[in-house]
């Protein structure tokens, strides 16, 4: 006999189903009834501040392992709060279902009390969604939701129920597997055979491939298979904001990251490689500069499950649909290495010549601050972040050695994203160190999530940045406005005292002499969240830049203009065998 | 990406016949700013499923990516271009013509020579007629002399001929 359950009860036992065993969420009067099931369930409720910090807490949860976070909203205003994290997860192809109350069902268009058209508004943020409108669809959506969200390209996915559907009940019966016409996602995984030879060919052919690697790599769990590849082929590699961590930056092939804030070496690479091989990376504007001049001098292969993606901004030359780990793999066993020794020698002189550095001032410097969390845990943090300067900091001064340890919103460049990830984070990897790189301006969006850390006793670590300003955008006054602050400065704020308000503890750091010790002070502290206010050079910039709409290989704030300006300090790297010849290896 | 060439394509969408298809399909194609002439629905002889007969304008790349954006789309069963030659398409017009006696006569010549009905009113009649859109932009530019007060056309329906 098949149990009758309510719509709630069937919502809690597919998510058990599904192997759910913590949610994000707030609740609500429409989503009371899946509240009151879960609480009579064995899955972990987090009951965050803010529905947005949920979206980013699942987000951060599913980044951090191969889970899918989920997240709760009530109707109406509830919904609307998730649409920020939504949309984040949405550019990042980041796994996470949205389970949103809706009003009742015949109150549907009635502008009711707390009502949204919540599928209407998150259908542009969204990988599918779905109006559950019959208690018999719902075990079934549910099934369906969370094959949409983890296979192909992933994405999030939108499960809105009215609360008459919560309360009505049916036979629950949770199906095996899904069928769907429409989502051919299957055809594409594999990789064409065709294609992934024609590509191969082209790579034994090249005498300057370079592997440009994205959030695609880390997506598919192919850091292993791209490791393999390129050292068994000796092609160097370099990584987009996303992909990093995707290949160790120990590794004398890595090339560091490319982009608007890339290292010089990586970006002049991209410009005089013959053969520039994308792999999960989706020639985004902030990776090419300037599309017409982007890595001209190259043919190129882009390997990507999401056929859209091919085409769409660059004109590729080897098409290859298909997920990125079966496609290396298949790679790996076709491909006849290249001989690359000059184009290492090539490399490794530029990377010699461009360092990627910083001037040593008095005050506290992001960069140091950043490179010494990097050694305090080995490169093996999972590290978060806000966006702005702070963030590329954290890009470009940790050293990256594994797959999703670094967490960050490169597509839709959401502020205030750190600290709710790095709580989904921990919850995702609870032995872990978790790392919130921070700025003042960016922590303060969501910084009521402090209640969310310090209730569940969780020992992530906040390292504020704090310049009492958005400092990136500062920046961006400074080169292109004239330096006209137009509200870019922040009102200060003791964020010790706030910290503390939150039962976190809060440590200021004002002296470059006190930074490590806070850091490890930081990392004793198991028990609770710990907040470091680093009291940073307020006009320190981020540096190297490709000015936006310029060519990536035209950079300002290079190491030339900067070692002619005054002392340089050491290059990121602080192992200094990593800095070794590439052709030795 | 350097030149454009411009032309009109005609892509058949398969979808499933559910509610809010239309919205997203239609939300995909503003959102990517994609320029469209028409999009016509309609249920098909398998009754779960709705076609869509979209015409875009724009070169070879902008089609490309038209296709695969909606290709994405999880309620989007199927889609393809029909080919310049290999199709009928056809679309419907109405339109309200003044007619009065003096002009009635010239105004059934012109319909009659586009195979279009004539529904008679008082000073004024309603013209109807299929064709595809060369034919019935031919029939309007007859019409516009008597005075058109009112127009509607379906935009393109289409089917390959085998």
């Amino acid at each position: 006999m098949t149990e009758m359950l309510t719509g709630a009860q069937i919502i809690v036992q597919s998510l058990l189903k599904e192997g759910v065993d913590v949610v994000f969420g707030v609740p609500g009067g429409m989503n009371l009834p899946t509240f009151d099931a879960l609480y009579q369930s064995p899955i972990n409720v987090v009951l965050t501040a803010h529905e947005q910090g949920a979206s980013h807490m699942a987000d951060g949860y599913s980044r951090a392992n191969n889970r899918v976070g989920v997240c709760l909203a009530t109707s109406g205003p509830g919904a609307t709060n998730l649409v920020t994290g939504l949309a984040t997860a949405q550019m990042d192809s980041v796994p996470i279902i949205a389970i949103t109350g809706q009003v009742r069902s015949y109150m549907i268009g009635n502008d009711a009390f707390q009502e949204a058209d919540t599928v209407g508004i998150m259908r542009p943020v969204v990988k599918h969604s779905y109006l559950v409108k019959d208690v018999k669809d719902l075990a079934r959506t549910i099934k369906e939701a969370f094959h949409i969200a983890t296979t192909g390209r992933p994405g999030p996915v939108l499960i809105d129920v009215p609360v008459d559907i919560s309360n009505e009940k049916t036979a629950f019966e949770y199906p095996d597997s899904v069928s769907i016409r429409g989502y051919k996602i299957r055809t594409f995984e594999e990789g064409d055979d065709a294609q992934i030879k024609a590509a191969a060919e082209a790579i034994s052919k090249a005498k300057k491939p370079l592997l440009y690697t994205g959030g695609g790599v880390i997506l598919s769990g192919a850091a292993k298979e791209l490791t393999e590849f390129a050292r068994k082929n000796k092609i160097p590699v370099t990584t987009t904001l996303l992909g990093l961590g995707g290949f160790p930056e120990t590794d004398p092939l890595s090339v560091g990251m490319l982009g608007m804030h890339g290292f010089e070496y990586a970006n002049y690479s991209v410009a005089e490689c013959d053969l520039l091989i994308a792999v999960g990376a989706r020639f985004d504007d902030r990776v090419t500069g300037k599309v017409d001049e982007f890595a001209v001098k190259s043919k190129k292969i882009h390997i990507d499950v999401d056929p859209s993606q091919i085409d769409k901004t660059v004109k590729v030359d080897y098409p290859v649909v298909g997920d990125v780990k079966n496609v290396l793999k298949k790679l790996t066993k076709l491909v006849k290495a290249p001989d690359t020794k000059d184009w290492l020698v090539e490399i490794s002189k530029m990377r010699k010549d461009f360092p990627l550095v910083y001037k040593l001032r008095k005050k506290l410097l992001p960069q140091d601050i950043i490179q010494r969390i990097s050694k305090a845990t080995k490169g093996n943090a999972i590290l978060t972040t806000g966006v702005g300067q702070h963030q590329m900091w954290a890009a470009q001064f940790y050293q990256f050695n594994h797959p999703k340890s670094m967490i960050t919103s490169g597509g839709l460049g959401t502020m205030g994203y750190g600290l709710p990830a790095a709580i989904g984070a921990q919850f995702a990897r609870p032995d872990s160190c978790v790392w919130d790189i921070d700025g003042d301006g960016s922590f303060q969006m969501m910084s009521m999530e402090l209640a969310t850390a310090a209730k569940n006793r969780l020992p992530i670590k906040i390292a504020l940045m704090n310049n009492n300003q958005h400092g990136m955008v500062r920046q961006w006054q400074d080169l292109f406005y004239e330096s006209r602050y137009a509200s870019s400065v922040v009102n200060p704020l003791d964020f010790v005292k706030l910290a503390e308000a939150y039962g976190c503890v809060g440590i200021r750091v004002e002296a470059q002499d006190q930074v490590d010790a806070a850091i490890a002070k930081a990392m004793e502290i198991n028990d609770r969240p710990t907040l470091i206010e680093f009291m940073i050079e307020k006009d320190e910039n981020v540096w190297p830049m490709v000015a936006p709409g310029k060519p990536s290989h035209q950079m300002i704030g290079t190491y030339e203009s900067l070692k002619d300006n005054g002392a340089v300090a050491q290059p990121r790297r602080l192992n200094s065998e990593d800095e070794s010849d590439l052709s030795l290896s | 990406m350097t030149e454009k060439n411009t032309e009109k394509h005609t892509i058949v969408c398969l979808v499933e016949n559910h509610f809010g298809v239309l919205a997203r399909v239609s939300g995909l194609i503003s959102a990517r700013g994609f320029n469209i002439e028409s999009l016509t629905v309609s249920k098909t002889e398998d009754e779960t499923l709705s076609r869509m007969t979209i015409v875009v304008e724009g070169d070879a790349a902008t089609l490309e990516q038209v296709k695969r954006q909606l290709n994405r789309l999880v309620d989007v069963v199927e889609i393809w271009e029909l080919r310049a030659g290999e199709f009928i398409d056809r679309e419907l017009l109405l339109a309200r013509v003044k007619a009065d006696d003096k002009k009635r006569e010239d105004l059934k010549n012109v319909a009659a020579k586009f195979g279009a009905k004539i529904s008679d009113g008082d000073d004024s009649v309603i013209v109807e007629a299929t064709g595809n859109r060369s034919s019935l932009d031919g029939l309007l530019e007859e019409l516009r002399p008597f005075g058109i007060t009112k127009l509607a056309r379906t935009g393109r329906v289409a089917l390959e001929r085998a």
